[in-house]
């Protein structure tokens, strides 16, 4: 557990935590931004250059600029003070801490499966991309169909409906 | 002093200082001697460029630019680095203090740091990134979150609007960007720019093989730029921060240092795009002739950047300034499609054999596509006789 | 503890994070962005494993990673469409007011 993992790990818990905790919703996509570049620099240092900079790119460049327009286009200005937290948030909250404790007691109760210390893989892009075009072309073209429904989807369903006019 | 010498003469003083500091502390000062020179260059490029513009924009509109500062005016960024340092910084009361401080940092922050897998020179590249490329475009990715943050943090109308503008272009024209340096990725098997470029700086008699000289090429580099211009919000696609629609856009309660911050990021920016696209399609570091070798690397990296530079600013005064949705059509409308049609181009070029039927078919498959396209996008707008109507 | 339980843990507590704020928050949107967050600590654990596990030369890990955040940027773009939606029908984000299914 070296220092730069630690320092990592507190980023992105902080992050993340900022993100579900914060008033202004467009501090909470900020501060998951935070979380999701910690996320990335994390992926980085376990040798996955690939996904590293995919995660930026998608995460960052795409979902977080996406959250943001929603959040402005469905802002209402007025009423500042409303509650953040729905009213059954104690519920919630004793779900996710009991889920926690369930998944830690899992992790720190199951032996060591494999040797601590491990040579680093290998996984450069063309690796990945012979196994994109070998063993994996079933789930890239199924991606691919459904990233174009869910883009038509996306654009049909925020589409304005047509006003019937008199 | 042989020209291979003087070519790596960066390198070799670098592991010569190497040499004086303690193994423990190699890595560090390695790294220090590497980020350091990238960081002086290119503001003090930033700082030439704005002269250069202000010079040639207004040569090309008839006027001398400013020549009071220093010897024909050339030191004018002297001046304006004065003035913003020393103006005040005004934050509106409303404003948010936190995210208003922070994006002009992130921007600057995302525009150094695209200069980490730029290969400058031979064996003069910061890091050589597995996957450089993709690490370039995602960094690029970070700069529209820095122009939100920027103009939603002002809380002021023309602010968001030309925040929400510049953030849909910018990732309008992102793809474009993307696409048209597929087609390099797809010719040269690899992600790393240092492959790229070592690619292109062979030689057959004197022609160099630059990506630029095949159809696919040079299509995709007309593509790479129109999409550079609009990634830098520069002219002809400046509505964002266009100075006669929306007074400054998105930077409007940003004054002092801050603005000068923003101006910074932006012109960096665009000299990192301009900086792949001579990775990409101009042959990086290698010179035009086999006869011109004997010049340094470096030297070549930056001739082809001054004209690049001298190209935006020659667009920038020559070109109208587009209508948003003029903007946005051009690049869902025109370019995703040449775009497209330029990746199968190159792969048709891939599997032919070489000799003048591949030049002729793709050339047609490039060229056909684009005046049918443009033709049918102007929809047969027909340009009136102009007419006057006199006050009765 | 070694490195992989580390990883592990960290993807738990950032899932439980997500969960939190999923269950939590009133605003549509940042129910979303919880469970984004909860994707993302799956990635994290399938980039671990791949690290630290067996056959790391058959880069199921990162495939499925891959495949995982392509996967959730169409979830978010269609989710996200949705609420836009919702929102121009009942002028409201906030979960606790969407209560029937009547309109």
């Amino acid at each position: 557990m070296t220092v730069v993992f630690l320092i990592l790990a507190a980023l992105t818990i902080a992050g993340a935590a900022a993100a579900m905790s914060l008033r202004s919703a467009i501090h909470c996509i900020l501060a998951l931004t935070l979380g999701l570049v910690g996320l990335a620099a994390l992926f980085l240092q376990l040798g996955a250059q690939f996904v590293g900079f995919t995660q930026i790119l998608v995460y960052v460049g795409a979902v977080a600029i996406l959250a943001v327009f929603a959040i402005m286009m469905t802002h209402r200005a007025s009423a500042p003070a409303e509650p953040i937290l729905s009213a059954s948030w104690l519920t919630g909250a004793i779900v996710a801490v009991a889920v926690f404790a369930v998944l830690a007691w899992a992790i720190h109760s199951t032996p060591a499966l494999t040797p601590a210390s491990l040579p680093q893989p290998e996984a450069s892009v063309n690796q990945i991309g012979a196994a994109l075009m070998h063993r994996f072309v079933l789930p890239l073209e199924i991606i691919g169909l459904l990233l174009t429904v869910a883009l038509i989807g996306a654009v049909i369903v925020a589409m304005p409906e047509k006003q019937d006019t008199l | 002093m042989t020209p291979g010498t003087i070519d790596q003469i960066f390198v070799i003083s670098k592991h010569w200082l190497l040499g004086y500091v303690p193994a423990m502390l190699q890595p560090v000062v390695s790294a220090i001697l590497s980020v350091a020179p990238v960081l002086v260059v290119f503001p003090l490029l930033f700082a030439i460029t704005t002269v250069l513009e202000r010079k040639g924009l207004g040569r090309i509109q008839n006027r001398y630019g400013p020549n009071r500062v220093g010897p024909f005016g050339f030191s004018q960024p002297i001046a304006d680095g004065i003035k913003s340092l020393t103006k005040e910084d005004i934050v509106p009361r409303s404003a948010d203090q936190v995210v208003h401080f922070l994006a002009p940092l992130l921007l600057v922050l995302a525009a150094f740091l695209a200069y980490a897998v730029l290969p400058i020179g031979r064996n003069m590249v910061i890091v050589n990134l597995n996957a450089g490329v993709l690490f370039f475009f995602a960094v690029g990715s970070m700069v529209e979150l820095a122009v939100f943050m920027a103009g939603w943090s002002s809380r002021s109308k023309y602010s968001l609007l030309g925040a929400m503008r510049a953030v849909a272009q910018m990732i309008s024209y992102e793809i474009p960007l993307v696409l048209a340096s597929i087609v390099i990725i797809m010719a040269s098997g690899s992600l790393s720019t240092v492959a790229i470029v070592n690619l292109q700086s062979g030689y057959t008699s004197i022609w160099p093989h630059w990506f630029l000289f095949t159809p696919w090429g040079f299509a995709g580099f007309i593509l790479f730029m129109i999409a550079a211009t609009a990634e830098s919000n520069r002219s002809p696609f400046d509505l964002p921060e266009g100075e006669s629609e929306i007074i400054a856009g998105y930077y409007i309660e940003y004054s002092g240092f801050k603005f000068a911050l923003f101006f910074l990021g932006e012109y960096l920016g665009m000299f990192a795009t301009s900086g792949l696209a001579i990775t990409l399609f101009l042959g990086g570091w290698s010179a035009p002739f086999s006869f011109l070798t004997w010049i340094p690397s470096y030297l070549w990296f930056f001739a082809k950047l001054l004209v690049i530079i001298c190209a935006f600013i020659w667009v920038r005064g020559t070109f109208p300034r587009l209508r948003m949705d003029q903007l946005m059509g051009l690049a869902w409308k025109f370019m995703l499609p040449m775009a497209l049609l330029n990746i199968f181009t190159a792969g048709v070029w891939h599997f032919m054999p070489a000799g003048i039927a591949r030049w002729l078919l793709c050339s047609a498959l490039l060229l056909a596509p684009c005046l049918l396209l443009s033709r049918g996008l102007k929809q047969g707008r027909k340009l009136q006789v102009r007419t006057y109507r006199f006050a009765e | 503890m070694s490195p992989l339980n580390a990883y592990l843990l960290l993807s738990a507590s950032l899932f439980s994070i997500g969960l939190t704020g999923a269950l939590t928050r009133r605003n549509a949107i940042l129910v979303l962005i919880g469970i984004e967050l909860m994707l993302n600590a799956a990635n994290l654990n399938f980039i671990a494993f791949w690290r630290y596990g067996p056959h790391p030369e058959a880069l199921t890990g990162i495939m499925f990673a891959i495949f995982s955040i392509s996967v959730a940027a169409a979830e978010a773009a269609v989710g996200l469409g949705i609420i836009l939606a919702v929102h121009r029908h009942l002028k409201t984000t906030d979960l606790d007011q969407m209560n029937s299914m009547k309109g």
